[in-house]
């Protein structure tokens, strides 16, 4: 791909923002629209967005995909995790009243657990599925 | 002022349809669907489903449209026309949207407040939301607490998609091994 220094001034300048905005998205679910779903896609556009207009070495050298790979699967193992202090705790599987005194708090300690497992593998999923497709259509 | 602005969304969302179907590059389909993808996105944003907007601008306008664009690239920018018009496919198409439709008069009006949607569960975790017991935001909660077991399978559900489709993908480098072998094999 032929350099264009004006995109890739721009992408240089929002992305930055895409992955603080993901970040809110992710950490402000509780109380705004938005979650580890959208967060993870928000933070994986952002990189595609990369992709395209540095090329796919360039950004595999920021994200190296030994990296996006595991977390494929982390994600989900962080998930199963964050519900096995309940299970530890007597209070079942998922249960997340032992994560604090007070309803509210214990509640939202534990969708912030949750979501980060989902974060992760929503954002390492769709990286890996678009650096699977540039990989191929470069050989 | 709201039905103005859903008549325009929706009027546009038909308009766009029409016209992936009857284009023939692909690029401009593509480019179409990701349109289709922001004009879905305003309409949640119309019916207050902002998380839904959020994942459907991020998903389907964005990533979708990207990967759309890497799979021309591996193939051809062109559509071929199908030579022949099959009866029996017509026939499936206008039953199963005849029956779509049948089915679509027993549901409850749009926003009426007696569907049963609204009278099980739903009171309950408004209720709690309202009274500080859950965070503010219902949709979160409902999600990642009240059905957390759901969403569990649904993350071990994308694990799956992104495992199956990078085996798909890689599976080609095996065959191209396995020959460069048989070609040592064969030469020694």
């Amino acid at each position: 791909m032929k350099h264009d220094p004006i995109l890739e001034l721009g992408v240089r300048l929002a992305l930055p923002f895409i992955i603080i905005f993901a970040l809110y998205v992710h950490f402000h679910g509780d109380y705004g629209p938005g979650g580890g779903f959208q967060a993870g896609a928000i933070i994986a556009t952002g990189v595609i967005m990369h992709v395209l207009i540095f090329g796919l070495e360039k950004t595999q050298r920021l994200v190296p995909p030994s990296v996006v790979e595991p977390a494929i699967g982390m994600g989900v193992l962080i998930y199963i995790a964050s519900g096995l202090p309940g299970m530890l705790f007597g209070a079942g599987f998922l249960d997340y009243s032992i994560f604090g005194n007070d309803h509210l708090h214990a509640h939202e300690w534990g969708i912030f657990a949750v979501e980060i497992g989902v974060i992760v593998t929503v954002c390492s999923t769709l990286i890996a599925i678009f650096y699977a497709f540039a990989g191929r259509a470069k050989s | 002022m709201e039905i103005l602005v859903d008549a325009v969304l929706l009027t546009l969302l038909v308009v766009i349809t029409l016209a992936i179907l009857f284009q023939r590059n692909l690029f401009a389909v593509v480019l179409l669907a990701g349109a289709y993808s922001f004009l879905m996105a305003s309409i949640m944003l119309v019916l207050d489903a902002v998380d839904v907007a959020m994942t459907e601008a991020a998903v389907g306008a964005g990533i979708s449209t990207a990967l759309f664009l890497a799979t021309l690239y591996l193939t051809h920018g062109k559509e071929y026309l199908q030579p022949n018009f099959k009866f029996q496919s017509i026939l499936v198409v206008v039953l199963a949207g005849g029956m779509l439709i049948w089915g679509m008069w027993d549901m409850p009006e749009f926003g009426v407040m007696q569907a049963p949607l609204h009278e099980n569960t739903a009171p309950g975790y408004l209720d709690a939301s309202k009274n500080h017991l859950m965070p503010p935001n219902v949709v979160t909660a409902v999600l990642a607490d009240y059905r957390s077991f759901d969403t569990l399978g649904e993350t071990t559900v994308i694990f799956t998609a992104g495992i199956g489709v990078l085996l798909i993908l890689r599976g080609r480098k095996k065959p191209k091994k396995s020959k460069n072998k048989a070609e040592n094999s064969h030469e020694a």
